[in-house]
C-alpha cells in the first residue's frame, strides 16, 4: 500500500473562524497528527491563492490526501474537491472539516473552541486515510422539459426553452393558460393593459411547434431523477371532442346552467359548458360535469349543447362516456411554476368582506376596472351606484403574525394602481391606508410620487374595522373605515362607497401535495424552498427540478418573468451539456453476501435497488443512475452486503473513534 | 421649539420592568383602533408604545392607568406584541420608583391588599364569614377541592351571593370541598397589572405556601382573575395546581348528567364574556353551555360577543378606580342588553358583577334588568 501523505489546510474565514479558534495552535496540532506531512493556515482558503497553496503542495510534497478545515461543506466541499482534482488527485481523496458552523459560530470560549476544532480536524485526518478514488459517470440527459403551470412564469419558461428548439410539455390545471395575470386589468407602474401584453404570449405558447400544451391536466406522479424523469399526467375529461371544437361559444350562450365564474373572481356567472374567457388558449369549451344536468341525469335532462353544436364536438358520447386520460411523459428537467392563491379576507371579520357588498378584494376590483369585465370597466357599487370615494386597505393578511408574517411585495404597488384608476375612471376621492409604503422597483417610487400629485390621501395606520354603522349624517349609507391616523395620533373615520382589501398572496392550498409529487420542500410560510436564497434561487434540493414565480414567494410580474427566464436558463444549460454527472458516493452490493431479501428495495425512496436473479440466485442490484447515496439501504441490510462508497464502515468508524479519543 | 432626544435610560427602566415586547412594535396603530376606550374617549395605545421606545414616556400622565388589560389589542396585534406587559412595566416603574403618581383610589386598594390581604380593607379573620349558616368545612389534607371565591364575593355584601350560590350547588351535589383558612390573601392578579410587583410576589408566595402546606391539588375559583394568576403566573413561582373555573366545573357536571335542574327560569339571559375568562384564557363555550342547560333560559348574544366581547371596565386595577359617567363600558353593555330585551345580564366574574350592578342601578334599570353570576342562576334552578 502506498504511503499516505496528508495535507491539512486551516481557513481563518476572516475573523469568522480565527476570531474564536486559535488557528496557529490548530495548525501546529494538525501537523503532529499521523500521516500529516504539511499543515497550513490561510485567511481565505477558498480564494484563488488559498487553493493554489493546496495544488502546489500536492505537486511539490506528493500529497495524496487533503483535509480543509473551514466552513460548511454545503458550499465549499465541491470547491475543494475541484481544487484537489486540478492538483492531480482524485477528488474523493479529500475530507472537509466544518470548524465554522460546528465550532466558531456556536462557541464563545476560545480555549474550548480551539480544543473542539482539534477534535474535528483529527477526525477528518483519520477518516481521509481510508478514502478511495471514486469515479463519477455521465449519463445522457433527456432534452425534453416539463413545465408545470401556465401562468406568466410557466409560459415564459416554456417559450425560452422551446425557442431553442427543445421540446416542452406545458401542463396547466385550468382549462386555459394565462394564470392570474390574465385576470389583471392593468399592470403597475406603466399601466399597460395586462391582456395586451399577455395574450400575444399566450398565442405564441399555443402555436409553438416545440410546445405541447396539456391544459385541464394535473401531474399525478413523478419518478426517476435528473435527466430521466417519468411523469404521469391526468388529463381531465373536458367532455368535448377537442379536435372538433372551434370555440364558437354557441354552446355556452344557450346552456341554461350557471355558476360563479372563476375567471371573473365570482363577479359574473359562467355556464356549465364554457370557455373561461374570450382570449382563452386553447379556445375550446369545457364541460363542468358537476353542474351539467345532462351528465348528472345520465342523459335524461337538457342536452341543449348537443343540439346546438354544429361542429359535432359535443355529443352524448363525449358527455357521458369521456373519461380522464393518463398521459405518460419522459423528460430530463422539470420547472414548477404553480403560482399563488389570494388570501381570503373573510377570516378577518372586522373587515366585513362577504358581509358588505362593496368590500372587495384586489382581484375583484381588477375585474371591475377591466373593460371586458362584469361592469364593462365602470367603477360602480354592487347595486350600480357611482363611486365617489374609495378606501384602499393595505397589508390585509400580510405583515401580520395572525395570518402571514411576510410582506406580499406587490400590494403597495397594486394599491397605488387602484388609486390611480379610481381617480382616472371615477374621479373618486381615494384614501390609502398603509403601514409602510414599499415602492422599490424600477419606476415604482416615481409612480408613488405621481399618485401624490394626483391627490390621493395617504393615511398611515392599520385599519381596525370597516362598518356600516353611521354616527353622523355624512356617514349614512356609507362604509366607514376606522383607523388610527398614526401620524396625527388620532382616531379617524372615513366614509367611503367602496373598500378594496389588498389581500396577501399566499401559497397554493395544495402546495404540500405538489411539493410531495416533485420532492420540493416548503418554508414555514408554505412557499417552495429554493436551494440557496441568494446564490441558487431557482434550484431546489432535487436535482433537475426548478421553481419560478409566485410558488416560491410573492413577487411582481417583472421579477416573475426574470425568475422564469433563470429557470429556463438552468434547464437549457443542462440540455446544452447533454449529460448528467452521477454522484460516485453511492451504494454498492457485495453479491457474495447478499441474500436478495429485498429490504433495500422496500426502503429506497428513489427505487434504486432491485432484487434480480443472477446465476440462479437472488441478489440486489443498484441502478446507479437512481441512487442518491442516502444510505438507507445500507442501514436496513441485515447481512451488511450493502455499503455506501465514501461512507464505508472503515471511514465512519475511524472518524468516530478519533472523536472519542481523549 | 421642543426637540426630543431619545432618552435611553427611561426606555431601559421600562425594559427592565418587563417591557421587552415593546421592541417589536412597528407602530401600525391597530391597537389604538381596536382599544374599546376609543369609542368613549381618546387613548392612543400606539403612542404609549412609541414613547416607551424613545424614552419619552410621560410617567405622570393619567393614561398610564387607563388600560383595562382586556387583551383586545394583543389578540389583533400583527407583531404579537404583549402590549399589556409593556403597560404593566410602565406602571411598575411608577409604583416602585416613584417617578410618577399612583392614583389615590389605587393607592388605597394597594395599601389594603399589602396590609390585610384584601382590597376592601376588611379583617382577614372575616374572610370566610360569607358562608354563615352554610357551615362550609375548612380545607384539610385529603379534601378533594379547594373553593377559592375571590376577595370580592368573600367580603362585599352585594356579591356574597356568588360564593353562597356556588357553595349551595357544591353542597347539593355532595362535592367534597373546603375553604382555605383565613390566612388566605388576595390572589394578586389585578394589583400586579396595576404595577405593584412586590406586593404581588409577597401575596403569591404567601398563598403558595398556604396551599402547599394544606395539600391543595385542585382549586375551584369564581373569579377569572384568580383563575388566570393561579394557572398562568403561580406555577413559575412554585405553585402548581389544577385550576378550574366554576363555569368549567358546572359544564362538566351537566355534560356528565350529574347536575340536574328542578326549576325553570323563564328569562331572556344575555352573557357578557369576562376578558380574563375569554380573551386571556379562551374559555367561551362552558359558561354558555351552563346557561343553555338551565330550563327556560333563552340565551341572547351581544353582537360583539366572545373574542370581540367588550370589557366591563374592571380589569388591570380599574375596578378600584373611578371611571366617569359616559365612559363606562358596563353602561354601554347594559344599554345594549336593554335594547335587545334581555332580562338578565349573566357574567362569570365578581368584577363584572360589581360593575354591571353599578351600571344597572345608576342607569335606573334595576326594575328591568338583573345582573347575575352564572353560579347564582344555576343555584336558583336546582
Amino acid at each position: 500500500m502506498e504511503e499516505i501523505r496528508t495535507g491539512v489546510y486551516i481557513c481563518h474565514c476572516g475573523l469568522n473562524i480565527a476570531g474564536v479558534v486559535n488557528v496557529e495552535e490548530l495548525t501546529e496540532y494538525a501537523e503532529s497528527l499521523p500521516n500529516v506531512v504539511v499543515s497550513r493556515e490561510y485567511r481565505y482558503m477558498c480564494s484563488d491563492p488559498g487553493q493554489d497553496l493546496i495544488k502546489k503542495d500536492i505537486k511539490e510534497l506528493g500529497l495524496n490526501r487533503v483535509v480543509v478545515a473551514s466552513c460548511s461543506p454545503r458550499m465549499h466541499e465541491p470547491t475543494f474537491r475541484k481544487t484537489v482534482e486540478d492538483g492531480g488527485l482524485n477528488p474523493y481523496l479529500y475530507e472537509h472539516a466544518n470548524i465554522r458552523e460546528h465550532c466558531s459560530w456556536v462557541h464563545d470560549d476560545k480555549e474550548l473552541a480551539t480544543k473542539k476544532s482539534k477534535d474535528l480536524v483529527r477526525a477528518a485526518v483519520k477518516r481521509v486515510f481510508h478514502h478511495e478514488s471514486l469515479v463519477t459517470r455521465e449519463i445522457p440527459l433527456n432534452p425534453n422539459v416539463l413545465v408545470i403551470g401556465g401562468g406568466i412564469a410557466g409560459m415564459q419558461a416554456a417559450l425560452d426553452i422551446a425557442d431553442g428548439h427543445n421540446k416542452v410539455y406545458l401542463v396547466e390545471r385550468d382549462p386555459s393558460i394565462g394564470g392570474h395575470m390574465a385576470q389583471l386589468d392593468r399592470t403597475f407602474p406603466t399601466l399597460d393593459c395586462s391582456e395586451c401584453i399577455l395574450t400575444p404570449k399566450m398565442g405564441d405558447v399555443g402555436h409553438h411547434p416545440f410546445i405541447e400544451l396539456l391544459t385541464y391536466s394535473e401531474v399525478e406522479e413523478v419518478s426517476g431523477s435528473i435527466g430521466d424523469f417519468k411523469v404521469k399526467v391526468r388529463k381531465k375529461a373536458r367532455h368535448i371532442d377537442e379536435s372538433k371544437c372551434i370555440g364558437c361559444n354557441l354552446c355556452e350562450e344557450k346552456c341554461p346552467w350557471k355558476t360563479d365564474s372563476e375567471f371573473e373572481a365570482g363577479m359574473a356567472k359562467r355556464k356549465a359548458v364554457y370557455i373561461p374567457f374570450a382570449q382563452a388558449i386553447p379556445n375550446i369549451a369545457v364541460v363542468d360535469a358537476d353542474l351539467c344536468a345532462y351528465i348528472q341525469s345520465d342523459g335524461k335532462k337538457c342536452g341543449a349543447c348537443i343540439k346546438l353544436c354544429d361542429a359535432g364536438a359535443i355529443t352524448p358520447e363525449t358527455l357521458l362516456k369521456q373519461t380522464d386520460e393518463i398521459v405518460e411523459l419522459e423528460v430530463g428537467t422539470i420547472i414548477v411554476a404553480t403560482g399563488y392563491d389570494q388570501f381570503d379576507p373573510s377570516v378577518i371579520p372586522q373587515y366585513g368582506y362577504k358581509k358588505y357588498d362593496n368590500v372587495l378584494t384586489g382581484l375583484e376590483f381588477e375585474r371591475i376596472t377591466c373593460a371586458a369585465g362584469p361592469t364593462e370597466g365602470k367603477i360602480v357599487t354592487k347595486d350600480g351606484r357611482p363611486v365617489e370615494s374609495i378606501g384602499i386597505v393595505h397589508c390585509v393578511g400580510s405583515r401580520d403574525e395572525n395570518y402571514h408574517e411576510y410582506c406580499s411585495r406587490v400590494c403597495c404597488m397594486y394599491g397605488l394602481k387602484y388609486a390611480h384608476l379610481s381617480k382616472e375612471m371615477a374621479n373618486a376621492d381615494v384614501y390609502e391606508f398603509y403601514i409602510d409604503m414599499r415602492c422599490f422597483g424600477e419606476g415604482y417610487e416615481e409612480f408613488y410620487k405621481r399618485l401624490s400629485e394626483e391627490g390621493v390621501n395617504f393615511v398611515r395606520g392599520k385599519v381596525a374595522r370597516i362598518t356600516d354603522e353611521a354616527q353622523t349624517d355624512e356617514e349614512q349609507g356609507k362604509l366607514i373605515v376606522v383607523s388610527e391616523d398614526t401620524l396625527l395620533g388620532k382616531m379617524i373615520r372615513v366614509p367611503v362607497d367602496m373598500v378594496i382589501l389588498c389581500s396577501a398572496l399566499e401559497a397554493r392550498s395544495d402546495a404540500e401535495n405538489v411539493g410531495k409529487v416533485f420532492n420540493i420542500n416548503r418554508r414555514a410560510d408554505g412557499f417552495f424552498l429554493e436551494r440557496h436564497v441568494k446564490l441558487d434561487p431557482v434550484a431546489t434540493p432535487t436535482d433537475g427540478v426548478y421553481i419560478a414565480g409566485c410558488c416560491e414567494a410573492p413577487r411582481d410580474i417583472p421579477d416573475t418573468v426574470a425568475q422564469a427566464e433563470a429557470a429556463a436558463g438552468k434547464a437549457l444549460s443542462l440540455i446544452s451539456k447533454g449529460t448528467v454527472t452521477l454522484e460516485a458516493a453511492i451504494s454498492t452490493v457485495d453479491e457474495a453476501i447478499c441474500h436478495g431479501c429485498g429490504r433495500c428495495e422496500e426502503i429506497c425512496a428513489f427505487s434504486a435497488p432491485n432484487v434480480v436473479t443472477k446465476n440462479g440466485t437472488l441478489v440486489s442490484s443498484v441502478n446507479e443512475a437512481l441512487c442518491k447515496g442516502c444510505g438507507s439501504c445500507a442501514v436496513v441490510c441485515p447481512t451488511g452486503a450493502i455499503a455506501i462508497k465514501h461512507f464505508t464502515q472503515d471511514e465512519i468508524l475511524a472518524q468516530v473513534s478519533a472523536l472519542t479519543e481523549a | 421649539m421642543e426637540v426630543l432626544s431619545p432618552y435611553k435610560e427611561a426606555t431601559d427602566v421600562i425594559l427592565e420592568a418587563g417591557g421587552e415586547p415593546l421592541k417589536l412594535c412597528y407602530q401600525c396603530g391597530l391597537c389604538t383602533g381596536t382599544c374599546p376606550w376609543n369609542t368613549v374617549r381618546s387613548f392612543i395605545v400606539r403612542r404609549m408604545m412609541r414613547e416607551a421606545q424613545m424614552g419619552a414616556t410621560d410617567f405622570g400622565s393619567e393614561d398610564v392607568w387607563t388600560c383595562v388589560t382586556c387583551r383586545a389589542c394583543v389578540k389583533r396585534c400583527p407583531r404579537g406584541v404583549e402590549i399589556i406587559d409593556v403597560i404593566r412595566a410602565i406602571r411598575r416603574a411608577v409604583a416602585s420608583m416613584g417617578i410618577g403618581v399612583v392614583p389615590d383610589a389605587l393607592r388605597i386598594s394597594a395599601k389594603n391588599i399589602a396590609g390585610v390581604g384584601n382590597p376592601l380593607g376588611e379583617a382577614p379573620e372575616k374572610r370566610n364569614d360569607w358562608a354563615g349558616e352554610l357551615k362550609v368545612k375548612d380545607f384539610a389534607p385529603g379534601t378533594d377541592v379547594l373553593y377559592f371565591p375571590c376577595c370580592v364575593p368573600s367580603y362585599d355584601p352585594d356579591v356574597k351571593g356568588v360564593a353562597r350560590s356556588t357553595a349551595a350547588i357544591l353542597d347539593k351535589l355532595g362535592v367534597d370541598y373546603g375553604l382555605i383558612g383565613t390566612d388566605a390573601k388576595c390572589c394578586g392578579e389585578a394589583i400586579r397589572k396595576a404595577g405593584h410587583e412586590e406586593t404581588f410576589q409577597s401575596l403569591a408566595q404567601s398563598n403558595i405556601n398556604l396551599f402547599t402546606e394544606s395539600g391543595v391539588k385542585t382549586v375551584l375559583v369564581s373569579s377569572p382573575h384568580c383563575y388566570h394568576t393561579f394557572k398562568a403566573e403561580y406555577p413559575e413561582l412554585g405553585g402548581q395546581y389544577e385550576v378550574v373555573h366554576v363555569t368549567q366545573y358546572l359544564a362538566e357536571l351537566i355534560e356528565k348528567g350529574d347536575l340536574k335542574f328542578s326549576r325553570k327560569l323563564e328569562k331572556k339571559v344575555i352573557y357578557s364574556d369576562p376578558c380574563y375568562l375569554g380573551r386571556h384564557n379562551d374559555i367561551y363555550d362552558e359558561p354558555r353551555a351552563v346557561l343553555k342547560a338551565i330550563p327556560g333560559v333563552e340565551l341572547l348574544e351581544f353582537p360583539d360577543a366572545r373574542e370581540e366581547g367588550l370589557c366591563c371596565g374592571g380589569g388591570g386595577g380599574r375596578i378600584w378606580m373611578d371611571t366617569p359617567k359616559g365612559e363606562r363600558f358596563s353602561d354601554i353593555r347594559t344599554e345594549q342588553a336593554a335594547e335587545m330585551g334581555a332580562e338578565v345580564i349573566a357574567v362569570a366574574c365578581p368584577y363584572c358583577v360589581l360593575n354591571y350592578r353599578d351600571s344597572v342601578l345608576s342607569m335606573g334599570k334595576g326594575e328591568a334588568i338583573q345582573v347575575k353570576d352564572v353560579a347564582e342562576l344555576v343555584a336558583e334552578a336546582i
